[in-house]
């Protein structure tokens, strides 16, 4: 099947950016030269081997790639089915799958002759990783954080400046994900000259989606290969978490015309998907809309005023998803379920039990629904998760969830 | 022929520039500005930008931002808006009103419907700032379409090659955006805005209106001196939110007015 392009799902987006009805260029004039410069930048790169020559240089040699795949064997023991596998994403340089697309994008930034980056950043991973490949490569970095985020993030925060970035907390609108991409966006509406704007996920206008799965897909590429050379086949399930999506989109893309692997992605499910809206699962329990670029599933109330998300997480909490998974979800090549605040601790506090890997609550909400299904599933069902990144941050918020004394007195 | 038309064609006869004026539906509660609406085509101003407010507004600055919240928590939404410019009409029915705003609470509604209703309520044209050409199809065409006027923004950053673009479907008139950046921003010097004009110009026959970072009524007739006529927002919107009342935010928008109109 991957061989017919005739129903591969491979071949998104069209020339418009658009994935089925997803997707698009849903920005201001200001900002439609610049991304459609970009976008000519990319196809550019994208069959320029010396790009792609450097782009593979550093992920060997600065961001350590390929990450392991690792048999999670006390895991599969405790949960009694089928066998799991961790995609060890977490153990790249900064911590997260986040510098793969980063390092793609800043090296256009620099064919683009742009010397100011700016990024939005949630949970502070993205802002941490484009902060790093900045200091790398003497450019500048600007990252808009919000106000709440830069609050509970603060390990984040403290390293991004170590770093040499300028961390402006965002308090437009309600201070989270969504008013940091507000205000970059304004940054970038400013100093369109000199200033490449660094998205962390894939959502935003057309090519970013694409962009920036292209730059995740070495995740899905390399699990491919090391189940082949693992297991000798393909996986049954591969599992992501998802707040914009692009940890999943770079696990699922290369396995999307492989019709046996079923595909799932996991949402934040806060308090619980219900109509007060305490969560972030934009698939279950939002609906088509346009913000930040693109069209896809929104959580907003009737009268398309866009809604705050709600998680433990604050990778997660964002009200949009990217376009690619909102056309996934429609045509149904991919699952999306969605996992509670509760679960995902639950989860959390197993994984560093059981596999002495203290994972990133993002991956938590992953991990939470492979210890959901992995129970009722044969033994020789395959399941790879992506655990996308590592826990270090969030070890104060999971420290007050579980009331536990971090002073160390007791 | 719609009434932005109609203006357009009445100021040229006169001689005029236009003086364009925004203020945010709902801010600082629907009754204000409603009676602040009422009082703009006496106080000089020659069409109405009304705000539609939205959650995102990525385009604007802090003090548009602001008003949009406040408009969103006294209860504003899309019906009160149109609400608001029915109420309007009622006393007039010849100063043109352009809505302005974003695509989400649009195509929230369902594009056709809405588009009856705007009309239906008076609306004359629509300034939506998410919608670049490439995604005519979305609002821009069917707007066209239902007879009302669809005004693009023309920035510094669209060059020769891209403006027919631009220009294509767009009617009304062209919105020139005077600066990179966001309402309220930094003021444009008119030397650097006049050859853009100029520009523009060369490619269409439309008025040109440049907005963005206009706050005085010296601006005023400086930046109308070399375009068509000027929009001014946030600067009526600071004066609404400072808590001046209706007669005094409307005397600052006469002020302007005249600028505008000395030009």
């Amino acid at each position: 099947m991957a061989n017919d392009l005739f129903n591969s799902f491979m071949t998104g987006p069209d020339e418009n950016g658009r994935f089925g009805d997803f997707g698009g260029r849903f920005v201001s004039e200001t900002l439609m030269p610049l991304i459609l410069s970009l976008e000519e930048e990319y196809e550019r790169a994208k069959t320029d081997q010396g790009f792609w020559d450097e782009m593979n240089h550093l992920w060997t040699h600065y961001v350590g790639r390929p990450s392991p795949m690792y048999f999670a064997e006390r895991m599969t023991e405790h949960l009694g089915g089928a066998k799991v596998y961790f995609k060890r994403d977490e153990l790249n340089h900064t911590g997260a799958h986040k510098i793969n697309n980063v390092l793609g994008q800043i090296l256009l930034a620099r064919r683009m002759g742009k010397t100011r980056i700016i990024a939005e950043t949630g949970a502070g991973q993205h802002g941490v990783a484009t902060a790093t490949v900045c200091a790398k490569f003497g450019l500048k970095c600007v990252v808009y954080m919000g106000a709440h985020d830069v609050e509970r993030q603060s390990p984040n925060v403290f390293r991004m400046k170590l770093l040499g970035a300028e961390v402006v907390p965002v308090t437009s609108g309600r201070g989270t994900l969504k008013d940091a991409m507000n205000d970059a966006l304004r940054d970038w509406v400013t100093n369109v000259r000199d200033t490449f704007y660094c998205i962390g996920t894939v959502a935003g206008p057309h090519p970013y989606p694409a962009m920036v799965r292209d730059f995740q897909s070495i995740i899905g590429k390399e699990a491919k290969a090391q189940l082949m050379e693992q297991e000798g086949r393909l996986p049954d399930t591969i599992i992501a978490a998802i707040g914009g999506g692009s940890n999943a989109m770079g696990l699922f893309y290369p396995f999307l015309d492989d019709k046996e692997v079923s595909i799932i992605g996991v949402e934040a499910g806060g308090k619980g998907v219900n109509a007060k809206m305490e969560h972030c699962a934009s698939l279950t329990g939002g609906r088509p809309g346009v913000l930040h670029g693109n069209r896809t599933y929104l959580l907003q109330d009737d009268d398309g005023q866009i809604l705050e998300g709600f998680s433990i997480s604050a990778g997660l909490d964002y009200p949009g998803i990217g376009p690619e998974h909102a056309w996934l979800h429609d045509i149904g090549r991919a699952h999306y379920v969605s996992i509670t605040d509760a679960e995902a601790l639950e989860a959390f506090k197993l994984s560093c039990a059981l596999e002495g890997i203290i994972p990133a609550l993002e991956p938590s909400h992953a991990l939470a629904h492979v210890m959901k299904i992995a129970p009722e599933l044969p033994k020789d069902h395959i399941i790879c998760m992506n655990m996308c990144g590592r826990g270090d941050k969030d070890i104060f918020t999971v420290a007050k969830h579980l009331a536990w004394d971090m002073t160390g007195s007791s | 022929m719609t009434r932005i038309d109609a203006k357009f064609a009445e100021l040229k006869d006169q001689g005029r520039k236009a003086f364009v004026s925004y203020i945010m539906a709902g801010d600082p509660d629907f009754d204000t500005s409603l009676a602040v609406v009422k009082g703009l085509p006496g106080a000089g101003v020659d069409i109405i930008e009304l705000g539609l407010p939205f959650t995102d507004p990525m385009a604007d600055g802090p003090t548009i931002q602001v008003a949009g919240q406040r408009a969103l928590e006294g209860g504003m939404t899309l019906d009160r808006t149109l609400e608001l410019v029915r109420a309007f009409r009622q006393g007039d029915d010849t100063t043109p009103i352009v809505l302005m705003g974003y695509y989400n609470p649009i195509y929230s509604r369902g594009v056709a419907k809405f588009l009856d209703q705007a009309k239906a309520a008076g609306i004359d044209g629509l300034i939506v700032v998410d919608l670049p050409p490439e995604e005519d199809d979305e609002l821009c065409l069917p707007a066209q379409a239902a007879g009302l006027n669809f005004i693009r923004l023309a920035t510094p950053t669209t060059d020769d090659r891209r403006l027919p673009k631009v220009l294509t479907n767009t009617s009304g008139f062209v919105y020139y955006v005077s600066i990179t950046g966001i309402t309220g921003a930094a003021a444009p010097e008119p030397s650097d805005v006049a050859p853009e004009v100029a520009r523009i110009k060369a490619q269409t026959d439309l008025p040109v209106i440049v907005g963005f970072g206009i706050r005085t009524p010296e601006a005023a007739e400086a930046i109308a001196g070399i375009a068509d006529g000027c929009v001014v927002g946030s600067a009526i919107v600071s004066e609404l939110a400072s808590g001046r009342g209706v007669e005094e935010v409307l005397s600052f928008v006469k002020s302007l007015s005249d600028g505008a109109h000395r030009a």
